[in-house]
This record gives structure tokens, C-alpha cells and sequence, in this order.
């Protein structure tokens, strides 16, 4: 049977999958926005929530659009499309197809034409990510009624417990960057980024809270991302 | 009152997530239907086993582990919205800090699901805008000035992200990532596993938080 990836069809399915994602963004959106303002927050506060976290978006945004360029060479945009807007990872898609590939002794140099490879490959892609979306709608109001027992107990200790869980988070990253030293000058490029978006984010705090400059509060991560990834350009051709 | 906004939160979260269950699983069934191609089942299982062993628990840490730092409503969307760690936890987290709000609280609550709703949007927005422009954006993107730009994304994110709440925890941070360091310097092959090693400086972080409470260090 004659199949191709990019088929209107596989169109259809991926318009419907991502329209279904914007659906629910947007329910709750509406419905946090509401809720804020009905807890008395003021809208500038929100609005600000919005705009600083779009502008923060577009960069790895931009990655996750790379991501489906890698994917679309061999199983055709649609199917890459869908994994990579709802609950995808391309540190999962790849090796999902690739494993899949082998185990039917295909190579992936090419756009799949083989309707049973293409379809076993998204069976496994979503077979592999199915655990969060069991798991959270069975254990989250557990762990949620945990975190508030924690709190109502003593609130001091809530603070310092969320507070070391998203240190926690951050540290496993900060270490991760550390990984390549030992493979000489080019390893060290990774820490560079990491201590150039770190200085950037300082000259904003800096130009935050000395110099006044409150509007910059939105955009620094996104500064400090963004110049720290022009940086990276500039700098892997002279090291690396 | 309070409470059942949560409780309803957590109905239409469910909803939402069940129903993103079936209409991703009827992805494959409808590929399968149409195309007449069902594969054999130890393609599948064969495939599966290469990544379910590692993605099934990263997937399961991942709930417990981001769970609490998501929020509610944040959580129901980011498990579907997926790419957790790049985009929605750091958007949660910095608009917490700059809104001036506590994780685990109600403005909390409602300033990380705006964040991640926001960043879910724009960012299945910008790849659909990808997908039309895909041949204008495709050289752009692969080019090998921009690709050491693309690849160093999560230093380039997690610096800065640093900066902002290590200064402000100092004492906290120490342990975790004085561990993690080493670790990694040590073994550097965990570079693919970190998803695992989240909830361990999570651990750690919080072991080393307890005792410097308990000793009114903090």
C-alpha cells in the first residue's frame, strides 16, 4: 500500500490533536486569569505573567521547532508535529523511533514509506509517555493535600521545602553543564554559557533594583537566555 | 469556598487529561485504521522495551517530583503540553518570583498556570508558524552558526535562572549542587539520565534543608 507521511490525512490528525492542546491551554488560562482577579490580583500583574512568559517562550520554542525538523527527514512532518506540541521531548522521540527502526531492521536515513514501520514507530512514541498522564490524574490531589499538611504544620518549612525542591531541579541542570570538562577546552563551553547568562542576569538584577529599572523584571531571563546563546555562537568556533 | 475551586480544578483536570489519553492513543489506532497497518506486536514490544524502561520512570519521578512545583492546574496541563524541564518549569517558577508569590499558594497557583498555559500556547503556536514557514526557517535554524546557539539552550536557561534563586538561597543551594557537580564530574555519562537525578538533588536538597532548620541555621 502506497503511504506517505505527509498525507493530508496525517494533517488532519495533527491539526486536531493541536487544536485540542490549545483548547485546554486556553480553558485554563481563562479560568487562573478569572480566579486571580477574583482573589483580589491585579490584572497588570497577570498581564505581565502573560507577556513576560511569551517573550521567554520563543527561544526554546525555536529549539522544540529544530526537534521537528530532525524528526520530519524521516517520518514526514504531521507525526513530529503532534509528539512534539503535547507531551513530547526530542530526547525521547529519537531514541523511540530509532530503537523501533532497528527492532524492524529499518534504517532512518530516509522518509519512511512502509505504513506498518510508521505505525508501529508511533505506537511506541506514544506507548512511552502514556505513565504522566496516568499518574498524575490518580496521585496529584494526594500530593497536593501532602504539600498543604506540610504548610498548615508549620509554614516556614512549606516555604523551605518547596524552595529546596526547585533547587533540587536546578542543581541536577547547573551539574549536568559540568559534564564534558574532561573532554578538554570545547567541554568547557557549556560552563562559559552557563556563567555569562548568569553574569547578564546579574547586570539585570543589578539595573532592577539600583538603577529602578522595574520593566526590565519581565524580560531578564529571556535577556540573560538569549545573549548567553549569541555568546555560545560566538565563542564554540574560536574554542571548539 | 477555597476548597471547591481546588476540587473543580482537579475535576476538569482530569477531564482534560483522561480525554488527552484517548485522542493521543487514537493517534496510532486511526494511522493503523486508515493505512490498514497494524504492526506486528513485537515490533512494538521490542521497540518499547529500548525506551520504556528509562522513559516510564522519568515519567513517574517526574510526577512526584514536578507535581508539587507545578501547581494544579499547571500540572493537569504541563503533563499533556510536555516539555516540562525546558520550557514550563522555569516559566512557572521565574513568573512566581517576579510576581512575588509563594509556590503552593492561591496567587501562586494562578500565576504558574497562567505561565504555563501562556507558554503552551505560544509555543504551539511558533511551531505551527515553524511548519508553514518550515522552508524559509529550516536552513536558518540548521545553520552551523546558530546550531552551538541551540545546543548550549539549557545552560543559556538554567544561568540565569540560577543566579536569581541561588543569591537568594545561598545556604540552601550549597549541598545539592556542590552533589551534583561532583557527580557529574565523576560520572559524566549521567548527562543522559538527569531526569532521574532531579528528584535525587531534590532529596538531597531537601535532607540538607531539614537539618539546617532543625539547627535554626536557616
Amino acid at each position: 500500500m502506497n503511504f506517505n507521511p505527509n498525507s493530508a490525512f496525517m494533517y488532519t490528525i495533527a491539526i486536531i490533536v493541536i487544536l485540542f492542546a490549545i483548547a485546554q491551554s486556553i480553558f485554563f488560562l481563562i479560568r487562573a486569569y478569572n480566579r486571580g482577579v477574583a482573589i483580589g490580583m491585579t490584572k497588570a500583574k497577570l498581564r505581565k505573567t502573560i507577556i513576560s512568559t511569551t517573550v521567554f517562550t520563543i527561544a526554546p520554542a525555536l529549539s522544540i521547532l529544530l526537534g521537528v525538523i530532525t524528526l520530519a527527514k524521516f517520518l514526514g512532518i504531521p507525526l513530529p508535529w503532534i509528539r512534539l506540541s503535547v507531551i513530547g521531548a526530542i530526547t525521547y522521540e529519537l531514541p523511540a523511533a530509532t530503537t523501533t527502526a532497528t527492532a524492524l531492521g529499518i534504517s532512518l536515513s530516509e522518509t519512511i514509506t512502509d505504513p506498518k514501520v510508521f505505525s508501529a514507530i508511533s505506537w511506541v512514541m506514544t506507548l512511552g509517555i502514556i505513565p504522566g498522564l496516568i499518574l498524575i490524574p490518580l496521585f496529584l490531589k494526594k500530593i497536593q493535600k501532602g504539600i498543604l499538611r506540610i504548610k498548615t504544620k508549620d509554614s516556614k518549612w512549606g516555604d523551605i521545602f518547596m524552595t529546596s525542591l526547585f533547587l533540587g531541579m536546578i542543581s541536577a541542570f547547573l551539574g549536568m553543564v559540568f559534564a564534558d570538562l574532561r573532554s578538554g577546552l570545547s567541554g568547557w563551553i557549556p560552563i562559559f554559557v552557563l556563567l555569562f547568562s548568569a553574569l547578564v542576569m546579574g547586570i539585570c538584577g543589578f539595573l532592577i533594583k539600583v538603577k529602578r529599572m522595574k520593566w526590565l523584571e519581565t524580560y531578564a531571563l529571556s535577556i540573560s537566555m538569549i545573549a548567553a546563546m549569541v555568546f555560545a555562537a560566538f565563542i564554540t568556533p574560536i574554542i571548539g | 469556598m477555597n476548597k471547591t475551586y481546588n476540587d473543580r480544578t482537579h475535576l476538569y483536570g482530569r477531564i482534560w487529561i483522561l480525554t488527552a489519553l484517548v485522542v493521543l492513543i487514537m493517534v496510532p489506532v486511526s494511522i493503523c485504521v486508515k493505512y490498514d497497518a497494524w504492526p506486528p506486536l513485537t515490533a512494538v514490544l521490542k521497540g518499547l522495551l529500548g525506551v520504556a524502561p528509562i522513559f516510564w520512570t522519568v515519567g513517574t519521578i517526574e510526577v512526584f517530583t514536578y507535581g508539587p512545583m507545578l501547581g494544579t492546574a499547571g500540572s493537569y496541563l504541563a503533563f499533556v503540553t510536555g516539555n516540562i524541564t525546558n520550557i514550563k518549569a522555569p516559566s512557572a517558577l521565574s513568573a512566581m518570583e517576579n510576581a512575588d508569590v509563594k509556590p503552593g499558594t492561591e496567587e501562586g497557583e494562578v500565576i504558574s498556570t497562567i505561565a504555563i498555559a501562556t507558554s503552551s500556547i505560544v509555543t504551539t503556536i511558533i511551531i505551527a508558524l515553524g511548519i508553514i514557514l518550515l522552508s524559509f526557517l529550516a536552513p536558518v535554524l540548521n545553520s552551523p552558526t546558530l546550531k552551538p546557539a541551540f545546543d548550549n539552550i539549557l545552560p543559556a536557561l538554567f544561568g540565569g535562572l540560577a543566579v536569581v534563586y541561588i543569591s537568594k538561597n545561598w545556604k540552601l543551594s550549597l549541598a545539592p549542587l556542590i552533589f551534583m557537580i561532583v557527580l557529574f564530574l565523576l560520572v559524566p555519562s549521567l548527562a543522559s539520565s538527569v531526569g532521574i537525578l532531579v528528584p535525587v538533588g531534590a532529596l538531597i536538597s531537601l535532607g540538607a534543608a531539614r537539618i539546617m532548620y532543625k539547627k535554626e541555621f536557616i
